[in-house]
């Protein structure tokens, strides 16, 4: 697949990495010296021009290209390119924007802008948050087939009940699977006998309420369940966006912003939200507003830096969970280490949304997992693929090991994948794959 | 660039040497080539089944170094200037083989050869890789050598000419992963130009109209044997000049280079040595129906420009006798193809780096022979096969000089340098200035101590002599002046010369930058 990327910032250059081993990346930036880089640090062909401009498309080749991705910090340039490109080209547009109203139009339009589809990064972001806030414990939490089959992953300490004990011991929910472990670095799939050790992390697929039973159950059993108190420290973008998502749940968060204009706007949009203009790095505010008892503190700053700190402190004060936005990938481990329970990457959040577009059409969502060391992807089950028809005991036989059914969406409701249990014929399956065979197993699911 | 530069400042020894050896070992196998043609003409097949299982042997020894080497830019670095070193080197192998068979095993297979020293041997397979042409076979012809040595001398130029690393790219995935890196370092002109989105399509992409354009010249080559236009372009002959036209190289089997043939295979020559010269890149535009690049190419209408005023002029001083009679391509005052045959020829053949010739140009009056080493400082196109300084890099260099002028007498005025309308980057400016100068440096101190060291030994150099050599191996040109003509040999200089020169032509080839880069790069930061 030939694919464009206009604009070669931290989004635009991690999706052109993801996409440069499997396809023909082009990419479109305006900035002389970072298309040098480029041309030398990855795979893709590197083009100096705006990507607006209708002979700057024609170099990168547009015509033939099966897809355009916009995603310069600008949005009106990111809609002008899709825009450029559709009128002499069928490739398929995504534009990535930061405004929510700009996104609010598409999605309530039909393909308004000659956009084929839109992304915002930093709703991606806040929404990232927000599901991670409400399932304690949790790494990563992600949802699929509209909402009925959610993924997560839990790290296990050794408070936790299920420390030591076999998969078969710890599994006791109905509606949940097992469908792998992470441990240093390496993907184990369990099986019955597989003990759970300190530091594993687990991943586990299936309905809203089992992943909260077991949230609450295994993981954290001595601490409060859910997210009641929220902090967002930073009034950027995602931080707004954090906010507003917690009101629209019908939580009342707290926003602590240090510039007083900008603490003013985000009070006079944010009607449910204390705002709090102060410094975060202040420990003795942060006592004095009793920041301490929140359950989670998100860190939304401009810089990972400050994010860091922030966090930091929080967890010091007796915060329960810190949730940092990291914009360095490369930072996201390293945070994680010293003492942020959780890192959330946007360039990662985007890329998922916007990678499966490159896949075979029947892909319809991916979450990556331990910055892409295995997928989570949930595709329709057509008549050619070998799960259709068969029990999934018989048809993992035809698959490579490292994939594990996770969970089935059947006309809207869950079934739990049993090895007996037949996939049939537009069933959507939740699938466990590992990054190194997801070309492949996608090809015959 | 930065960014890494940053991660690794020492370099990884092992890795580049490692990879190193597996360009080693894949460049055994062209050795079946001479092997095959050894079969044929039922000559001694010993030299060059040695030769791979030594060659192989060297290769698979050098990868275990490091079982998985990861290039950075500096492991780049170290493995295209020392793969070119050992590609010379082994490329010697069978020149040494041939000349003093294997103790205790074999016998040599002709009687000694100059070839037979080891300085010689290196000396040649060097002057092939890197396309240079400039010989120290004291009697070239097929019987004197096997058919097969004569062959491989010239696979050397056909391998180098497109350059192996771009071939090893197109052909080892694991090397695609820095790929651009390293087909930066080996690529002739100041800035790699990636023709698809996966550097290994380009590096197939060029080498597959580099294989095509040599598969042509055979073909037209041979068909004028088989129409009775040429009877001594036998489809040896065909072949190998075809390996030593399109990488500008310069070798022929035949001790009369291409005087040997007819004027009509002479006429054929001259438009395939222009192409050699050209930009690679521009014919893949053209491959693909894109024939405005190729008119809109600043830089070829320069080397096509340059390379008609050049032609024009030598025809007229050659008209006018410019040239005794000579026993090899002699020219007649007032004769007009001939004069301008010849002058077609050596511009074609000298302006880009080739080196083949159909007149001994060394015996023209002198003010011939200034004209003609003045041609040899132009050099190709970035991104052809062709040698010396390169055309775009000129047309910058005169910009930016004319902009300094301008400026000064205009002192306030911004003025950037612009080739085919778009702003060359200072940066680029200054590299490019930075890169001429330190050629002409070289140049300079190498004629010199060329002069020096035969003077030592009583090999006394004329001032043409040294400084033609020095140029003739630095642009990977070939012949010089004077007894280092183009029928004549480097022989007789001093091995301390011949290393010299061999030392030239390796830095010539990588465009200097790669190596020094190596030596100076470290000593400033120890």
């Amino acid at each position: 697949m030939r694919v464009i990327v206009v604009g070669a910032g931290e989004v635009g250059r991690s999706i052109a990495a993801n996409l440069a081993d499997g396809h023909d990346v082009v990419v479109v930036e305006r900035d002389a010296e970072l298309v040098e880089e480029l041309t030398y640090s990855l795979d893709v062909l590197a083009i100096e021009g705006d990507g607006t401009k209708l002979d700057v498309l024609r170099e990168a080749g547009v015509e033939e290209a099966d897809m355009l991705i916009a995603s310069t910090d600008i949005d009106e340039t990111n809609i002008v390119a899709c825009g450029a490109a559709k009128a002499i080209s069928d490739a398929f547009t995504i534009a990535r924007v930061k405004r929510r109203d700009l996104l609010e139009t598409w999605q309530n339009t039909n393909r308004a802008f000659d956009v084929d589809f839109m992304v915002s990064s930093d709703l991606l972001t806040a929404e990232a948050i927000f599901r991670i806030s409400g399932v304690p414990g949790a790494q990563d939490v992600d949802t699929f087939a509209g909402g009925i089959v959610r993924m997560a992953e839990f790290e296990i300490d050794e408070d936790s009940p299920v420390t030591g004990q076999s998969v078969r011991d710890a599994d006791r929910y109905a509606s949940l699977t097992f469908a792998a472990l992470f441990r240093d670095e390496a993907v184990i799939i369990p099986t019955g006998d597989t003990v759970i050790e300190i530091g594993d992390r687990v991943v586990v697929i299936g309905s809203p309420d089992s992943i909260g039973d077991f949230a609450t159950d295994t993981v954290c059993a001595d601490e409060e369940s859910g997210a009641d108190s929220v902090v967002i420290v930073g009034g950027s973008k995602i931080g707004f966006q954090v906010a507003r998502l917690f009101e629209e749940h019908g939580y009342y968060p707290q926003l602590i912003e240090r510039d007083e204009d900008r603490a003013r706007e985000l009070a006079e949009q944010l009607p449910n939200t204390t705002v709090l203009q102060s410094d975060a790095t202040d420990s003795e505010f942060l006592l004095e507003e009793r920041v301490d008892e929140a359950d989670v503190v998100a860190a939304a700053l401009e810089s990972d830096e400050k994010n860091l700190l922030v966090s930091l402190l929080a967890a010091r004060i007796g915060v329960d969970r810190t949730i940092a936005v990291v914009n360095q990938v490369e930072y996201a481990d390293l945070f994680e280490t010293v003492g942020v329970d959780i890192a959330v990457n946007p360039r990662e959040e985007t890329a998922e949304e916007i990678v499966r577009f490159t896949r075979d059409n029947r892909t319809e969502k991916i979450a990556m997992l331990e910055h892409d060391l295995a997928e989570v992807i949930e595709i329709e089950i057509e008549s050619d693929s070998v799960l259709a028809g068969r029990p999934i005991a018989d048809a993992v036989q035809d698959l490579p090991p490292g994939v594990v059914v996770g969970a089935v969406s059947r006309s809207g409701t869950l079934v739990t994948p049993r090895g007996d249990t037949t996939i049939e014929v537009g069933d959507h399956a939740i699938v466990f794959v590992e990054s190194a065979i997801v070309d492949e197993v996608s090809a015959i699911i | 660039m930065r960014a890494w530069s940053a991660v690794s400042w020492g370099v990884d020894w092992r890795a580049s040497m490692s990879l190193v050896g597996t360009v080693v070992k894949y460049l055994s196998l062209t050795m079946l080539v001479p092997l095959v043609v050894a079969v044929v003409y039922g000559e001694d097949i010993a030299v060059f089944v040695v030769s791979i299982a030594a060659t192989a042997v060297l290769g698979l020894a050098l990868e275990q170094l490091d079982p998985e080497p990861d290039v950075g830019p500096r492991e780049a670095l170290v493995l295209v200037s020392f793969a070119w070193l050992a590609a010379a080197a082994v490329g010697a192998i069978p020149y040494l083989i041939a000349g003093n068979g294997v103790p205790f095993v074999m016998a040599p297979s002709t009687p000694a050869s100059t070839l037979a020293n080891p300085v010689n041997a290196l000396f040649e397979s060097t002057s092939g890789f890197t396309t240079t042409g400039a010989t120290v076979l004291g009697e070239i012809s097929t019987d004197r050598h096997s058919h097969a040595v004569m062959l491989w001398r010239q696979l050397t130029q056909w391998l180098g000419g497109m350059g192996i690393i771009v071939l090893m790219i197109a052909i080892l995935p694991e090397l695609a992963v820095n790929g651009a890196q390293l087909m930066q370092s080996e690529a002739p002109g100041p800035e790699l130009q990636k023709l698809t989105p996966k550097i290994v399509e380009t590096a197939r992409a060029l080498w597959l109209i580099y294989f095509g354009f040599t598969v042509l010249y055979v073909a037209v080559m041979y068909a004028l044997q088989l129409v009775g236009l040429a009877e001594n372009m036998t489809l040896y002959n065909a072949v190998a000049h075809g390996f030593s036209t399109m990488p500008t190289g310069g070798f022929s089997p035949e001790a009369a280079s291409i005087a040997a043939f007819k004027p009509i295979v002479q006429w054929v020559a001259i438009p395939f040595m222009v192409a050699a010269g050209v930009n690679f890149a521009l014919f893949w535009h053209v491959v693909r129906g894109e024939f405005r690049s190729l008119l809109e190419d600043t830089e070829l209408r320069a080397y096509a420009g340059a390379t008609a005023v050049l032609i024009a002029v030598l025809s007229a001083l050659l008209f006018r006798g410019a040239a005794p009679p000579l026993e090899l391509g002699g020219t007649t005052a007032g004769a007009t193809e001939n004069a301008l045959r010849q002058a077609a020829f050596q511009i074609a053949s000298l302006l880009n780096s080739t080196g083949f010739a159909t007149s001994d140009f060394a015996q023209w009056d002198d003010h011939t022979k200034i004209f003609l080493l003045f041609t040899m400082f132009i050099g190709g196109s970035a991104g052809s096969t062709g040698g010396g300084v390169k055309v775009v890099r000129w047309l910058v260099v005169f910009k930016a000089v004319r902009r300094e002028l301008f400026t000064t007498a205009n002192p306030n005025t911004v003025r950037p340098v612009r080739l085919a309308g778009r702003v060359v980057d200072e940066d680029a400016i200054r590299g490019i200035m930075g890169f001429t100068l330190l050629y002409l440096v070289l140049f300079g101190i190498s004629a010199v101590f060329l002069g020096l060291d035969s003077a030592r030994v009583g090999y006394d150099l004329t001032v043409l002599e040294s400084v033609s050599a020095s140029l003739a191996a630095l642009g990977n040109i070939g012949p010089g002046f004077g007894r280092l003509g183009p029928f004549g040999s480097y022989l007789d200089l001093p091995d301390t010369s011949k290393l010299l020169m061999v030392f030239l032509m390796w830095i010539g080839r990588l465009e200097i930058v790669p190596v020094l880069a190596l030596f100076v790069g470290r000593l400033d930061r120890s």
